[in-house]
C-alpha cells in the first residue's frame, strides 16, 4: 500500500463525525437510486409481461395490413406452413391461432357491438394467460358442443356479461358477416366469464372455438393471427428475424408480415420510455443536490489544513502530489458512500423485492398496463450501479474542484495561514 | 414594557451576530446555499410539473362529458341502456339549483351504446345526445373541436359529429351516412341513418373512437325517451368540491322525494368513483410529490448539519469565550440555530424564485411530448404538459425545508451550548 494512499485514508477519519454525515449522504442518494431504479425496472418487466400474455403474445403473424385495417379478408390462408415455420425455431415456446370479427352481439334484452375472437382452445392457454383469467365457469372445451347442452361454448369478459345482462348457461345470439360477405349468425351458450383488469378488453370481448369461429364466418382453413410467445422477451428480435426468412418461401396475397410486440401494442415501449426519462431528470436533480451538499467537506479538507499542505509543500510535496492526495480523500470518501449505499440499496430492494410494495389505490392505473396487485422491484446489475455510477461521476467533479484549488497555492502564504 | 424592548433588543443583537458569522466564509456559505436553492428549486419545479401532469390527466377526464357530479338513475350504472332514464330532469335540476346556488352549472344527456354500420364496416361505440348550446362550456366537444365540417345545430334531426379516429376505422368520411343501431326506452331494436356533418378531435384517441354525438332533440325523439334523459353532468367551481357536493346533492335529493325511476334513488358519484384511473393517478403524484419533497430535503439536511457543524468547530474558542463571559447556553441555541434559519430563509427564498420563474417560462408553452404520443395516450396522459403550482405544493416544500431544517440544525447548535470555557481554551 503506497504511502498516499495511507495518509488519504487516514486523513478521512480525522473528523469521524463529518465523515460519516458525508458518507450518509452519498449513501442515502444510493440507495434511493438503487430502490427506485429496481422498482422501474421491475414494473416494466411486469408490464410488458403481463400485457403480452394477455393478448398479443411476443409476436404475431398476420397478412399486411390487418393491424390496421382489420378487415375479414386479410387472412393468413395456411397457417399450417406458418406453423411449421414456427417449430423449426428453437426459441420458440409455443404459438397458437386466432381469427377475429367484429359482430353484434345479443341476450335476451340487450344488444352490444363486441369482438368475437375464435381461439384454440387446446394451444391458447400455452400463449396467453386468458384461461387464469376465467373467474366464473370454465375455460373452452375443446370437444365443443358435446359437454353441454346445445351450442358452442363462449367466454364473455366480465363487463360485457354485465352489459349484456347474462350469466353462466345463458345463451347468445352472434350475427355478423362472414369472410365472402355473406350473414355469419350463430348461438354461443356463456361458458366462463373473465377479467382481465383491462376494461376495454373486458366490456368488448367474446371468445369461440376457432373451428366454429371458422365455419359461421366462412374463413375456411384461414386464420387473422398465429400468435407465438418466445423462451425470452430478449429473443424476439432474433426470433422475428428468422421467421421472416423462414416465411419469405410462403407467398399469398396480401404477404404475410411479422410484428413483434412493440409493433401490437404501440404505446407500451413509449410509455416506458416516457417513465425512464422523468424518472432520470429526478435522480439528476437529487444527484446535484447530494453533490453541493457534499462539497463543503471536500473543500473543508482543503481550507482547514492550508498551513498543513504548505509545510508539506515547503518540505518538497508537488503541487500535483498533494492534487492527488486530496482526489483520493475525496475518492475515499465517496467509495465507502457508495458501497454503503450500494449494500442498504440491495438490501431494502430485495426485501420489497420477496415481500412486494402494496401502492395502494393504484390498482386500477395498474390495471391498465395489465398488472395487478402488488408492485416488485427487480434488483439487477443494472439498476445496483447505474445510479451510484452517476453519483460517482458527479461527485468526482465535485472533488477536483479543491484537488485544483491546490495548484495555485504558495507554500508562503499558506504558511502565515492562521 | 421595558423587558419587551430589552428582549427585542437582545433579538437584534442576536441577528446581527448570527448575520455575520454567515458570511465570515462566503465560499462555504455560498456552497451550502446552491444546494438548498437547487433543492428547493427541484422540489417546486418537478413538483409543478408533476401536479401539472395529473391535473392534466384529471382535467381532461372530467371534460370527456363526466363533469365534476353525476346524476344518474339508480340502475343506469350498471345497465347504461336508454330504458333507465332520468324521467323528470326538471325535478333534478330544481334540486341542483336550490343546493348548489344559482352559480352551479349543469348539463344533461342522452348516453346509449350503439352498433355503428357504414358500407364498409361495423363497429361498437357511445352515442351521446348533447344538449348543443350548453355542452360546449362544460365538456371538449363544442365548435372549436371541429377540425372538419361544421357543429351540431340546437335540434338538428339526423345529423351527427363523430371522432377522427373513428372516421378513419370506419372507413368513411365526412358527407357520408352511417347507421345506427340501438335499444330504445321500451328495449325494442331501433336502426337509424344519420349523416355525418363534422369530425372532431379529443385529447385521446379513445375518445374519439368512442363517442358519437348527435342533438339531444334527435335522440330523444328517436329513442321514444320523452324529454327523460340518461345523465345530468353538474360543474363546480374547482374538482376538490365534488365530493362534498356529490353528497349535498345525494342528501338533497332523497329529502325532496325526488324518485328515480321505479320509486328507486338516485346514484349520485363524484369523478372520484366515476374516473378511478384519473383519481389514483392524482393520489399516487401526489404521495410521489411528498415523498419527493422528503427526500431532496434529507438530501441537503446532512449537508446543512454538517457545514453549520463546521462553521461552530471552526469557533470553539469562542463560543467558549462567550460561556465564560456569561452568556447562558440558550443563547448561543439560540444563535447558532438563527444562523440556520438565515441560510434555510436565504435558500428556500432563491429558491422558490427561480422555481417560479421556471414555472412561469414553461407555462408560456407547455412540454410538447407529442413524439411519445402513443407512450402518452397509454398512460392516459396529454400530449403537452404545463406544470402546475398550488398553494398547498408551496406551504409543503417551504415547510419541509424550513421546519425540518431547523429541527436538524438542533444538533449542532446543542453542540455549540455544551463548550464549556475550560475545554474550549484548551483546544484553542
Amino acid at each position: 500500500m503506497s504511502i498516499e494512499l495511507r495518509m488519504a485514508w487516514r486523513n478521512v477519519w480525522r473528523n469521524p463525525r463529518r465523515t460519516w454525515l458525508t458518507v450518509a449522504a452519498i449513501a442515502f442518494a444510493c440507495l434511493v437510486l438503487v430502490f427506485m431504479l429496481s422498482f422501474q425496472l421491475g414494473s416494466y418487466a411486469s408490464m410488458i409481461d403481463s400485457s403480452v400474455k394477455i393478448e398479443a403474445g411476443h409476436l404475431q403473424v398476420q397478412a399486411e395490413g390487418y393491424q390496421d385495417d382489420r378487415e375479414m379478408r386479410q387472412v393468413v390462408r395456411d397457417p399450417a406452413a406458418v406453423e411449421r415455420a414456427l417449430s423449426g425455431i428453437p426459441e420458440i415456446e409455443a404459438f397458437t391461432r386466432r381469427a377475429s370479427a367484429f359482430a353484434v352481439v345479443s341476450s335476451e334484452d340487450r344488444t352490444y357491438g363486441a369482438l368475437v375472437i375464435g381461439v384454440d382452445p387446446v394451444h391458447e392457454p400455452e400463449v396467453s394467460s386468458l384461461e387464469s383469467l376465467v373467474r366464473e365457469g370454465s375455460f373452452l372445451s375443446s370437444t365443443g358442443s358435446s359437454s353441454g347442452t346445445g351450442g358452442d361454448g363462449a367466454l364473455v369478459g366480465e363487463l360485457l356479461a354485465r352489459n349484456l345482462q347474462v350469466g353462466l348457461g345463458d345463451e347468445l345470439t352472434v350475427i355478423g358477416q362472414g369472410r365472402d360477405g355473406s350473414v355469419a349468425a350463430t348461438v354461443l351458450v356463456v361458458r366462463g366469464i373473465f377479467s382481465s383488469g383491462i376494461d376495454d378488453f373486458d366490456r368488448s370481448a367474446v371468445h369461440m372455438p376457432l373451428a366454429t369461429f371458422q365455419e359461421v364466418f366462412a374463413m375456411g382453413d384461414a386464420v387473422h393471427e398465429v400468435v407465438a410467445v418466445g423462451r425470452d422477451l430478449w429473443d424476439v428480435p432474433e426470433i422475428v428475424r428468422r421467421l421472416r426468412g423462414a416465411l419469405a418461401g410462403i407467398s399469398q396475397t396480401p404477404p404475410l408480415v411479422v410484428l413483434d410486440w412493440n409493433e401490437l401494442m404501440p404505446g407500451l415501449l413509449q410509455s416506458i420510455q416516457v417513465d425512464l426519462v422523468s424518472g432520470l431528470i429526478f435522480y439528476v436533480a437529487l444527484i446535484l443536490v447530494v453533490a453541493f451538499s457534499i462539497l463543503n467537506t471536500f473543500l473543508m479538507a482543503f481550507l482547514e489544513r492550508t498551513r498543513e499542505l504548505g509545510v508539506m509543500m515547503a518540505i518538497g510535496t508537488t503541487p500535483g502530489r498533494l492534487g492527488r492526495l486530496l482526489l483520493l480523500e475525496s475518492l475515499f470518501l465517496t467509495g465507502v458512500g457508495i458501497a454503503v449505499g450500494i449494500a442498504l440499496g440491495c438490501a431494502v430492494t430485495l426485501y420489497f423485492q420477496v415481500h412486494g410494495i402494496d401502492v395502494s389505490g393504484a390498482n386500477e392505473l395498474l390495471a391498465r398496463f395489465g398488472i395487478s396487485g402488488r408492485m416488485y422491484p427487480r434488483l439487477s446489475v443494472l439498476s445496483a450501479l447505474v445510479g451510484p455510477l452517476l453519483v460517482l461521476v458527479v461527485t468526482g467533479a465535485a472533488a477536483l474542484y479543491p484537488a485544483l484549488k491546490i495548484r495555485r497555492l504558495r507554500p508562503v502564504e499558506a504558511l502565515t495561514h492562521v | 414594557m421595558s423587558d419587551m424592548s430589552e428582549a427585542l433588543a437582545r433579538f437584534g443583537v442576536y441577528l446581527r451576530i448570527a448575520w455575520r458569522n454567515l458570511w465570515r466564509n462566503r465560499r462555504r456559505t455560498a456552497v451550502i446555499l446552491t444546494a438548498i436553492v437547487l433543492g428547493v428549486w427541484s422540489m417546486i419545479l418537478l413538483g409543478a410539473l408533476m401536479r401539472g401532469l395529473a391535473e392534466e390527466m384529471v382535467e381532461n377526464g372530467i371534460r370527456t362529458l363526466t363533469g365534476h357530479v353525476q346524476i344518474h338513475a339508480e340502475r343506469y350504472r350498471s345497465d347504461p341502456v336508454a330504458a333507465h332514464p332520468i324521467r323528470d330532469p326538471e325535478a333534478v335540476t330544481a334540486t341542483i339549483r336550490e343546493v348548489l346556488g344559482p352559480g352551479a352549472r349543469w348539463v344533461s344527456r342522452v348516453r346509449v351504446p350503439v352498433v355503428v354500420d357504414t358500407a364498409r364496416k361495423t363497429g361498437g361505440a357511445t352515442l351521446v345526445g348533447i344538449d348543443v348550446e350548453r355542452e360546449p362550456e362544460l365538456s371538449f366537444i363544442g365548435p372549436d373541436a371541429i377540425v372538419d365540417g361544421r357543429f351540431l345545430e340546437p335540434g338538428e334531426a339526423g345529423a351527427v359529429v363523430v371522432g377522427r379516429a373513428l372516421l378513419d376505422e370506419m372507413e368513411t368520411e365526412l358527407g357520408h351516412k352511417l347507421v345506427l343501431l340501438a335499444q330504445d326506452a321500451h328495449d325494442a331494436s331501433v336502426s337509424r341513418a344519420f349523416r355525418i356533418v363534422g369530425v372532431y378531435r379529443a385529447e385521446l384517441e379513445a375518445t374519439e373512437k368512442q363517442y358519437l354525438f348527435v342533438s339531444k332533440e334527435a335522440a330523444d325523439g328517436w329513442l321514444a325517451l320523452d324529454g327523460a334523459v340518461s345523465e345530468i353532468a353538474v360543474e363546480l367551481a374547482d374538482h376538490r368540491q365534488a365530493e362534498g357536493a356529490a353528497r349535498k346533492l345525494r342528501a338533497a335529493l332523497v329529502a325532496d322525494g325526488v324518485g328515480g325511476e321505479d320509486g328507486q334513488p338516485f346514484q349520485v358519484a363524484s369523478w372520484r368513483e366515476l374516473l378511478p384511473v384519473q383519481r389514483a393517478v392524482l393520489d399516487i403524484f401526489e404521495g410521489f410529490v411528498q415523498l419527493w419533497y422528503v427526500v431532496v430535503f434529507i438530501a441537503m439536511g446532512f449537508g446543512v448539519v454538517n457545514t453549520i457543524l463546521m462553521a461552530i468547530f471552526e469557533r470553539v474558542r469562542e463560543l467558549g469565550l462567550l460561556r465564560a463571559l456569561g452568556m447562558r447556553p440558550g443563547a448561543i441555541v439560540v444563535e447558532v440555530l438563527m444562523e440556520a434559519v438565515m441560510m434555510l430563509l436565504i435558500g428556500a427564498a432563491a429558491g422558490n424564485l427561480l422555481g417560479w420563474a421556471s414555472v412561469a417560462a414553461l407555462a408560456v408553452h407547455g412540454i410538447d411530448l407529442s413524439a411519445m404520443a402513443a407512450g402518452m395516450e397509454l398512460a392516459g396522459l396529454s400530449r403537452v404538459v404545463y406544470p402546475v403550482v398550488t398553494r398547498s405544493d408551496l406551504l409543503l416544500a417551504n415547510g419541509v425545508v424550513l421546519i425540518l431544517g431547523v429541527v436538524v440544525s438542533l444538533y449542532p447548535a446543542v453542540k455549540a451550548s455544551r463548550f464549556t470555557p475550560v475545554e474550549a481554551m484548551r483546544q484553542g
